[in-house]
């Protein structure tokens, strides 16, 4: 008598035979998830990975459901937004989850990236996935400027007013660049539509296709560890990494517990503190975009106040806009800069270490700097830190390069 | 034998100069199609008619501005002051030009060139002015009163930009060491009679 279990089980290992002759649906999970042997020495900074993966989810889920009662109209947009958070059921939660997302999305990649700064992940064979890294930085800047102007609040219309005409310090062409960006004499109607058009469809999709590329090279040369010591350099029998653990079910064990942890952080700002005291939400987007009144004290969002702080710093429009430029650019070049023999911190010398932690403080002294009033003695003290932060970069390759190191491991310790 | 022969004949050396041609040909033409097919989403962008239309001139009335009172009155979306500044006013100008980048308007985009003149209008007593900060586009508030500001020390009344603290006199000249690059910008305007001013329009004879 033919057990029905067994005769169950074969049907369905029938049918995913079948699917699997005609898609690669196994051979993709064994490649990139149950057979992925990442480092076994992950820490704590391992977890901002996933967990940007986890925001972007969030994102594009509450951002669907956002855009079913939003209205990207300059009559209406302010509306709009209000009506989500009195009428629409739960869209309060939806909205909060969207802005808070955003926010955290920035704290997640700092942290992700300072992750990199640390351990040299940037270092090769893994270039191009620190440099696809950059670019999804950069989208991500763009997408969240652009999804600021939507609610059209004060802060929205004049964040994008300052913002858009950065384009017009350009000598020649920037004019006219300004006047195409907004698509009318002033920022208008035509630009919030173009804006909204650019934030739900056009950035979202080359910020999934970056990932998927910034995965995928992750995925061929393997993930770095904070002892930056080559895994695959060590192998057993079959060919395994002795190091390495496969992604599944270890790390998709570990990372479940980092979303726990971090979604408990997550809900408690969505619900006791969405505006986090005006850095999240700022307090003159609760009025409506008024073209002839500019809000006395223009910020943007915390997460381009070091950039906003070195624009301001500079007395000359076109040096400010091409020095902020250049500080975000520069990161591009962080493989070809640090000409260390070793990858990680851990095995560097005093001198990386503390270059290293002076650009954490510099670039979050920047940060209060972009906030603040903007002072006499805060601008000086702003071109102090400028300085400190384009160092960073130029006294690089001289201290990685002539820096006594420490002997790296053969094996990932601990 | 017949049929090897055809097959040979099938089997040429390729014509590498032929390929070449070909490619670049085929290239060539498929990135100026690139280029016709981008131009109606590139020109999508530009200001429609309808924006064109709205960017028409406006007529305001001056006949019952008083001396340090402002008219605000919307150009094309751009913020247009209209000061009327009174004498005391007109004779701080000179004062503090020692402390402005462009005194004597020599950068010809900033006005037209009727008001390029250490008044920067057309009547001394009124100034027609785009409100926008030529830093980032702020609108800068218009502070009259004379003496000591958080902001400076020798103020003899003007602009001051809340935005990056960057600082006019009362005919939108812009201090040295701002971040504004230039003095606030001139619309072209002119008077229909003594009472009306119409932006947007040159005075007639004038270029």
């Amino acid at each position: 008598m033919a057990k029905p279990a067994s005769t169950l089980s074969r049907q369905v290992d029938a049918v995913g035979s079948w699917i699997d002759q005609r898609i690669p649906i196994s051979s993709f999970w064994k490649a990139h998830i149950s057979e992925y042997y990442a480092p076994k020495n992950f820490n704590i900074m391992y977890f901002f990975g996933s967990l940007a993966m986890l925001v972007l989810v969030n994102q594009i889920v509450t951002g669907i459901f956002l855009t079913m009662h939003y209205k990207p109209d300059a009559a209406e947009a302010f509306a709009s937004v209000e009506y989500i958070m009195r009428d629409v059921e739960w869209g309060w939660l939806i909205r909060y989850m969207h802005s808070t997302g955003a926010s955290f999305f920035f704290i997640v990649v700092y942290l992700h990236m300072f992750r990199a700064l640390m351990y040299g992940s940037y270092k090769s064979p893994r270039e191009l996935v620190w440099i696809l890294g950059v670019f999804i930085y950069l989208v991500l800047m763009a997408e969240a400027f652009l999804g600021y102007v939507l609610p059209w609040g004060q802060m929205s219309y004049w964040g994008a007013q300052v913002i858009v005409s950065l384009f017009g310090a350009l000598p020649v062409i920037g004019d006219p660049l300004v006047e195409w960006i907004r698509g009318d004499f002033f920022i208008s109607d035509a630009t919030l539509n173009r804006f909204f058009a650019l934030h739900v469809v056009a950035l979202p999709l080359a910020l999934i296709m970056l990932v998927v590329l910034h995965l995928a090279a992750l995925h061929e040369v393997g993930s770095n560890n904070p002892d930056g010591v080559e895994i695959k350099k060590n192998k057993d029998a079959q060919g395994r990494p002795l190091d390495g653990i496969p992604f599944h079910p270890y790390y998709t064990v570990k990372d479940i517990f980092g979303v726990g942890v971090f979604l408990t952080l997550f809900a408690f700002v969505i619900f006791y503190a969405p505006e986090f005291g005006g850095y999240f939400l700022e307090k003159d987007n609760f009025v409506e975009a008024n073209p002839q009144v500019t809000p006395q004290h223009i910020v943007p969002v915390w997460y381009f106040t070091p950039y906003y702080a070195i624009l301001r710093g500079v007395p000359d429009k076109l040096l400010g806009v091409l020095l902020m430029g250049a500080a975000v650019m520069i990161l591009f070049l962080m493989p070809w800069l640090d000409r260390s023999k070793v990858r990680s911190i851990r095995y560097k010398g005093w001198g990386s270490k503390i270059m290293l932690a002076v650009f954490a403080v510099t670039f979050i002294r920047l940060g209060m700097l972009g906030v603040a009033e903007g002072t006499t003695a805060e601008t000086i003290e702003t071109r102090f830190w400028t300085f400190m932060y384009f160092a960073f970069f130029a006294l690089m390759p001289f201290i990685s390069k002539y820096e006594k190191t420490k002997p790296v491991p053969e094996r990932v310790t601990s | 034998m017949s049929n090897s022969e055809t097959m040979a004949s099938l089997d040429p050396q390729p014509d590498k100069s032929r390929r070449t041609l070909l490619l670049a040909g085929t290239g060539a033409l498929g990135v100026v199609g690139a280029g016709f097919a981008a131009w109606p989403f590139y020109a999508s962008w530009k200001p429609s008619a309808k924006a064109r239309v709205i960017g028409a001139p406006v007529e305001a009335f001056i006949g019952d501005l008083q001396p340090g009172q402002i008219l605000r009155v919307q150009w094309r979306g751009q913020p247009i002051g209209l000061l009327r500044r009174s004498e005391e006013m007109i004779s701080l100008l000179p004062e503090i030009e020692g402390d402005l980048s462009d005194p004597n308007s020599d950068n010809a985009e900033q006005q037209p060139d009727y008001a390029q003149n250490q008044h920067r209008s057309l009547k001394p007593d009124l100034l027609v002015m785009n409100m926008f900060c030529t830093h980032l586009g702020c609108v800068p508030e218009l502070i009259t009163e004379v003496g000591a500001q958080p902001f400076e020390q020798n103020w003899k009344g003007g602009f001051f930009c809340p935005c990056h603290k960057s600082k006019f006199d009362l005919a939108g000249r812009v201090y040295s060491g701002v971040p504004a690059p230039a003095n606030m910008v001139i619309p072209p305007y002119s008077y229909i009679d003594d009472n009306t001013i119409m932006i947007g329009v040159d005075p007639e004879g004038a270029a």
